[in-house]
């Protein structure tokens, strides 16, 4: 029976969202097909995770050994190609995350897989599969077909499919590969896990964050939003081109590599919206966006967008605000 | 391959190799399908080298003025790519070479790795440095799997290199604000994120000595592989169409002069209490 391979994430004893959200599309594939679900565990004692995926794959091919205890791409590419050789699943998944990034393509290479990343959407045609991806940060999306082969392999975006238990349950079955790995993998060695300093600011608790992004152009504008900040009574948060300039610190940046945000308030200045900043803020109550492009993706997530060139809007707003509290008080 | 015995005694040379790509800036601009519905109509845009390629390439002329050795830029591209050669010559790269041909055209980042691979097996390297991926396709790919045509370990989305005799120290972006550290053996691969240093100006003595530098050019003749395994019919994936993604909510507009829209937004942040 054909098979779809669902590469388990796992960090630091938890099951990460990216799991479920392709169990969940894969499930749906193997639906419309004969095919089955295998979720692709690797690690160390992790039989606990092995369990909760049986209520979503039919089979869990577990690989334990201490030399997987943390993510090692090298380790995985090893163990990985020998269950594809040996199983021939027509689709292998992964995430498109950090670990998927590191090991989807070398993976493909090594077995000649032809790979589509970043995918929004995978679809079998007759021709093979087609997957939905996106260029230019997001503002185009793209319909592309793999070369035709025996197994695809594709990395999907985060929080992009909803995980769902599947209807029925499959009850699957758990079966325990031996780890063919003898040693270390001598090339690449983790060491540990490292969290950058805290800024001391935590945005998280903010009830009204100031966003910006690109669109602020100069560290010399900085000046005037922390002026609006002021007065609104907001903490100024970021896309991530404000970190990666060093005008605030990374503890601000919202986003997939940064914090996962929820305030009452949003105020989204020169922020285009591409998916990894959006993943940090859709959440929040009142979302409202300044961007100078129309077509700006910010603009399908904001509550109410103002199509203007913010250097005009801050000053104005900063005058209303402080009207308004004036007239309170 | 590693000489202990310059610099200090400290450090070695490092040779290292940049690839970059030549790409159109969109974060700003209002993008336009064109007629063959596979690509966006390019005439009225601004190319420029690939935002995380200019970080890798910054990451490479600091490790060449701190311990010595040098720095190659290479790239597959059209003829107008030169211009984003010539800026890393600027920056401090010590030379340069450019794949161009017909037939590379529409190659995915599986063809484009090969085509690289096919120079850059026949450099001296200790180092390999590229963006972690490309503001165009974003497909974060060609790192890996040239690691993987090269035999040679690799990391991505890497924030953070420390170089040591044979091995670097590096740190890798995970999701949510963490990192981790890996080691890993040289000659390596690492593809940068954006934020690992921050890319120097070109000063103008740098564009004087850029000009005299000569830019090598090859085309698929002079890279041993054939026809087939470039452009499309060399890729793993193909553009069907390209269209302007769905729109699922969209915003409420307001509208009107900057006062007009700052009394507006006033109003309703006001009317959630937040004022």
């Amino acid at each position: 029976m054909a098979k779809i391979f669902v590469l388990v994430e796992h960090r630091q004893g938890r099951l990460r969202d990216i799991t479920f959200e392709m169990l969940t599309k894969a499930n749906e594939l193997t639906e419309k097909t004969d095919a089955e679900t295998t979720a692709v565990l690797l690690g160390n004692n992790i039989v606990e995770h092995a369990k909760t995926l049986t209520e979503y794959a039919k089979t869990v091919l577990l690989v334990q050994d201490p030399k997987l205890e943390n993510f090692n791409s090298e380790a995985y590419r090893k163990i990985l190609a020998k269950l594809i050789t040996e199983h021939k699943p027509s689709l292998v998944m992964m995430g498109h995350t950090s670990y998927g990034i590191e090991l989807a393509p070398r993976l493909a290479t090594a077995l000649g897989t032809p790979l589509a990343t970043d995918c929004l959407d995978l679809t079998f045609e007759a021709d093979g599969l087609a997957v939905t991806r996106q260029m230019y940060g997001g503002k185009v999306n793209v319909k592309a077909m793999l070369r035709k082969a025996e197994t695809y392999m594709t990395t999907v975006r985060q929080a992009t499919f909803t995980a769902e238990k599947p209807a029925t349950p499959p009850n699957g079955q758990i079966a325990e590969v031996p780890s063919l790995l003898t040693e270390e993998i001598a090339e690449k060695r983790f060491l540990q896990y490292v969290l950058p300093p805290s800024g001391g600011v935590d945005i998280t608790a903010a009830e009204k964050l100031i966003g910006i992004g690109r669109g602020i152009k100069d560290q010399t504008n900085m000046s005037m939003i922390e002026e609006l900040a002021k007065t609104l009574g907001a903490v100024l948060a970021c896309s991530r081109p404000i970190v990666d300039k060093g005008w605030l610190p990374s503890d601000r940046q919202v986003g997939s590599s940064g914090k996962t945000v929820k305030p009452k308030l949003y105020l989204a200045l020169g922020i285009s919206g591409a998916f990894q900043h959006v993943l940090g803020m859709k959440s929040s109550d009142l979302i409202i966006a300044v961007n100078k492009d129309p077509k700006a993706p910010i603009f399908s997530f904001a509550d109410y967008g103002i199509v203007e060139d913010l250097f005009k809007i801050v000053p104005a707003l900063k005058g209303k605000i402080y009207e308004l509290k004036g007239q309170k008080a | 391959m590693f000489n202990t015995s310059k610099h200090n005694g400290e450090f070695s040379d490092l040779d290292v190799v940049v690839c970059v790509k030549h790409v159109p800036e969109t974060a700003e601009a209002e993008l336009r399908i064109d007629k063959t519905g596979k690509a966006i109509e390019k005439t009225s845009l601004v190319f420029d080298i690939n935002e995380w390629d200019d970080y890798a390439l910054e990451e490479a002329v600091r490790i060449r003025e701190k311990q010595g050795g040098t720095v190659t830029v290479i790239t597959v591209g059209a003829q107008d790519s030169e211009s984003t050669l010539r800026k890393c010559l600027a920056r401090g790269a010590d030379t340069a070479i450019r794949l161009t041909d017909p037939k590379f055209e529409n190659s995915d980042a599986y063809a484009i790795a090969k085509i690289l691979h096919s120079a850059i097996k026949n450099l001296h390297y200790d180092l390999i440095l590229l963006g972690a991926q490309a503001g165009d396709d974003g497909s974060a790919m060609v790192g890996p799997i040239l690691a993987e045509m090269l035999n040679i370990p690799h990391a991505t989305m890497t924030k953070k290199i420390e170089l040591n005799t044979g091995t670097a120290k590096v740190n890798r972006e995970l999701e949510g604000g963490l990192e981790e550290q890996l080691e890993i053996k040289l000659p390596a691969l690492f593809a940068v994120q954006t934020g690992i240093n921050e890319p120097r100006y070109v000063s103008i003595m740098g564009i004087r000595k850029a000009m005299q530098k000569e830019i090598k050019v090859m085309g698929l003749a002079d890279t041993g592989l054939t026809e087939a395994d470039v452009g499309p019919a060399g890729s793993w994936t193909t553009i069907e169409k390209l269209y302007v993604p769905p729109v699922e909510k969209q915003a409420e507009f307001l509208k009107g002069t900057p006062e007009e829209i700052a009394t507006k937004i006033a109003d309703i942040v006001k009317s959630r209490g937040l004022i």
